[in-house]
């Protein structure tokens, strides 16, 4: 689905991507992981074309992600960050139908898209006519999920969508993103830097240092050969605080 | 539909700037001027109700300005007559290297299209006033009696400070000693003389307040002042678009004496009759001219000021709104260009309303252009600096993710940053018309009407139920502006937003 090839990517002196090489299945969901500045956000902005290689190309289903085809290829993904980046001015169903609105759907396609994305989300209906500032933080990431969905894309990009959720939110919320993963069987490309989170959500774990990939694989793989040490410490940093691991 | 509505708005505007391009100059109107003070304005008056009299459409433009804006104005043909001093003429548009005298004058202004008709019938000559009392005790009757009082306490109106042909040089030519010389206003100096805070002052030799402070004027023994006869100028064209108006307008030739100006100027500021109706008395009592209008009763006037006046914001706002948002967001998307814009527009804005106002007659005339062009021009910086802030402050993030959603450009701008904006754009709109409603005030010097008008009347009278008549309104013209605003606010900044 996407094919990243010797990308580089640099801001000023720090070097963000240093020659990434990597593709992503049609249909799995693969999560990035690794220390703070390790480049996996930029990698994530990268596929939705928010940042442009300084070398190297980015695919997305064969098609360069050139300016010409970039809005067009944008409303074939879905995109959710941490806060959920919902705009304040317009409600969570305004949020929710924009895109939907702005091309020219009917009211009688939007109503049953929006009530499907309802109940799969587990969002209260009655929260639809709400400002996000009216809404908790949990129920914001379902509308900004809701939002991704709404005009059925065939890939799914998160960056750190539970990061700012208090730990029993997260937990239900990560239930419910794996079931969400499931149902639709969509590409889901989902950034965090909790390896937990990562092996419950992810089919595929690749985990980064200083912009370069150091390992993909399972968790299993990542655990029983490591490809340096740095796999090891990052595991061992990850499970210290998780003395009975969720394996 | 808020983009018909926008289009809808713009269709009223450009209506409203022909009808303004259009209301200069009426059909075959002939259009008397006046000076801002309440000698002019009553001859202004009586020129109008002569012509009225004759059959022929007229028009008064109270009170427009000072000498050079009603010399141009009558250059250009934007008023027909008015009536000049001589000694003003003289100084304002003689160069130094000509003759001084009557006849150049006339040649002069016949090469501008502009006949001097003849006097009204009086002089209004500067003088120096003493109360009577003080003159009797020191024995002072002409200004060369002066020198041998040095400690006098002279009081002086600022323009005559100033003017070589004022207070230095009389000091020069008498060889005055006095020391304690200050420049108050005019009408202050006469209080001052009345209350026994000052001994000299200069008057007009038609000051009603001569006679109501009981003043000597002093025997001008060296003929230092030059003589300020007042004169009818009007445009030569006049005589061949219309004959009977020229003949009406002469009648005002000799029909006003020295005596009868001071009573009618006493009549107006002593006892606080109107322009309108002093001169109407007179032309009654002189020739048996019935009134021409009947006077406009105070409901009507309010009115009149108050279209008048919210024509004046209303329309210059607008054009504002159109011209600086549009800017506004230019300035937010192109950093290094903002910047310039908005320096230069804040140097627009400490530009002297009244300088901008008389730099303006030149191209647009007298009357609401240069007001709705200041006005305009004023309203721009809290405009496009709000936009351009409401739009700059818009956190990354949400610009990011309106382009994640893949909406363009254009849409992005349309559908997420401007109504993000809003709340700062619709301050910035208010705060433009707030300042636009008291600036508009300003309006009435270059004859735009408005609150201003009675402002100014009442200034010129000392009347402050006139002056109240204009601030009052205009204040709550200000505050409904503000209240109305906080209204518009409400219904279209949507509640997630509202702060």
């Amino acid at each position: 689905m996407f094919v990243l090839d010797q990308v580089f990517k640099r801001y000023g002196q720090t070097t963000a991507l240093d020659g990434v090489t990597l593709t992503f299945e049609r249909g799995r969901t693969t999560a990035l992981i690794g220390p703070s500045g390790c480049g996996k956000s930029t990698l994530l902005r990268l596929l939705i074309g928010l940042l442009t290689p300084d070398a190297g190309s980015v695919r997305f289903d064969a098609e360069s992600l050139a300016v010409a085809s970039l809005r067009r290829l944008r409303q074939r993904m879905g995109y959710v960050i941490q806060q959920g980046g919902l705009f304040p001015h317009l409600t969570a169903r305004q949020n929710v139908t924009l895109m939907a609105r702005h091309l020219g759907w009917s009211q009688a396609r939007i109503a049953p898209r929006l009530a499907d994305l309802v109940a799969l989300t587990h969002f209260p209906a009655d929260g639809l006519e709400r400002y996000p500032s009216e809404l908790s933080g949990g129920q914001n990431q379902r509308v900004a999920l809701m939002r991704a969905l709404m005009l059925d894309p065939e890939a799914l990009l998160l960056d750190e969508p539970l990061g700012a959720l208090d730990p029993m939110i997260r937990y239900e919320l990560q239930e419910e993103l794996k079931q969400v993963f499931a149902t639709l069987g969509k590409t889901v490309v989902l950034v965090t830097h909790d390896l937990a989170e990562a092996a419950f959500l992810g089919h595929t774990l690749v985990l980064m240092r200083a912009g370069r990939i150091v390992q993909v694989g399972c968790l299993a793989d990542l655990m029983t050969a490591p490809a340096e040490p740095f796999v090891e410490q990052f595991i061992r940093a990850q499970r210290s605080h998780l003395p009975e691991a969720v394996f | 539909m808020i983009a018909c509505r926008a289009w809808a708005s713009l269709g009223v505007l450009s209506a409203l700037m022909l009808m303004l391009a259009g209301c200069g100059r009426t059909g075959d109107e002939v259009m008397i001027g006046s000076k801002r003070f309440t000698e002019s304005v009553v001859l202004g008056e009586v020129l109008k109700e002569l012509v009225a009299d004759s059959g022929t459409p007229v028009r008064h433009r109270r009170a427009l300005g000072g000498t050079r804006i009603l010399f141009n104005a009558l250059v250009n043909g934007e008023i027909d007559a008015y009536v000049e001093y001589t000694g003003t003429l003289t100084h304002e548009i003689l160069a130094r290297s000509e003759p001084q005298d009557a006849a150049a004058l006339v040649a002069r202004l016949a090469l501008d299209g502009i006949r001097l008709a003849g006097s009204i019938g009086f002089q209004n000559n500067f003088a120096l006033g003493i109360p009577e009392s003080r003159a009797a005790a020191l024995g002072i009757v002409s200004i060369s009696d002066l020198k041998a009082h040095p400690d006098l306490r002279l009081r002086f109106g600022s323009e005559f400070m100033d003017r070589a042909d004022g207070w230095p040089g009389l000091r020069d030519v008498y060889g005055l000693p006095q020391r304690d010389v200050r420049g108050v206003e005019h009408e202050l100096a006469y209080r001052a003389l009345g209350a026994g805070d000052a001994d000299v002052t200069e008057v007009y030799t038609t000051d009603a307040e001569i006679a109501a402070y009981d003043l000597r004027t002093l025997v001008d023994d060296l003929d230092y002042f030059p003589r300020y006869d007042a004169v009818l100028l009007y445009r030569a064209d006049l005589e061949r678009r219309s004959p009977v108006a020229v003949a009406a307008l002469r009648r005002s030739l000799g029909l006003i004496d020295a005596e009868r100006m001071i009573a009618m100027n006493a009549a107006m500021k002593i006892d606080g009759r109107a322009e309108a109706e002093v001169a109407t008395d007179w032309l009654r009592t002189r020739f048996d001219l019935a009134s021409a209008a009947p006077a406009e009763g105070r409901a009507a006037r309010l009115l009149r000021y108050t279209l008048e006046h919210a024509m004046l914001v209303g329309v210059s706002l607008l054009a504002a709104v159109v011209v600086a948002v549009p800017l506004g967001i230019l300035a937010a998307y192109r950093r290094r260009l903002g910047q310039g814009l908005l320096a230069l527009i804040g140097i627009l804005q400490t530009i002297p309303a009244l300088a901008l106002l008389v730099v303006m007659i030149p191209f647009l005339g007298i009357g609401a252009g240069p007001a709705l062009v200041a006005l305009f021009l004023y309203s721009l910086l809290p405009i496009v600096r709000n936009t351009h802030a409401g739009l700059v402050g818009i956190p990354a993030t949400l610009r990011e993710s309106a382009d994640a959603l893949g909406l363009s450009a254009g849409a992005r701008l349309w559908r997420i940053e401007l109504p993000l904006a809003l709340p700062t754009l619709l301050a910035g709109i208010k705060t433009a018309a707030v300042i636009n409603i008291g600036a508009a005030t300003l309006g009435a010097l270059v004859g735009a009407g408005g609150f201003g008008q009675p402002i100014l009347a009442g200034i010129r009278l000392d009347d402050t139920d006139l002056i109240l008549e204009g601030a009052i309104p205009s204040a709550l013209f200000a505050l409904a502006a503000q209240w109305l605003f906080e209204r518009a606010e409400r219904a279209v900044v949507p509640r997630g937003i509202r702060g």
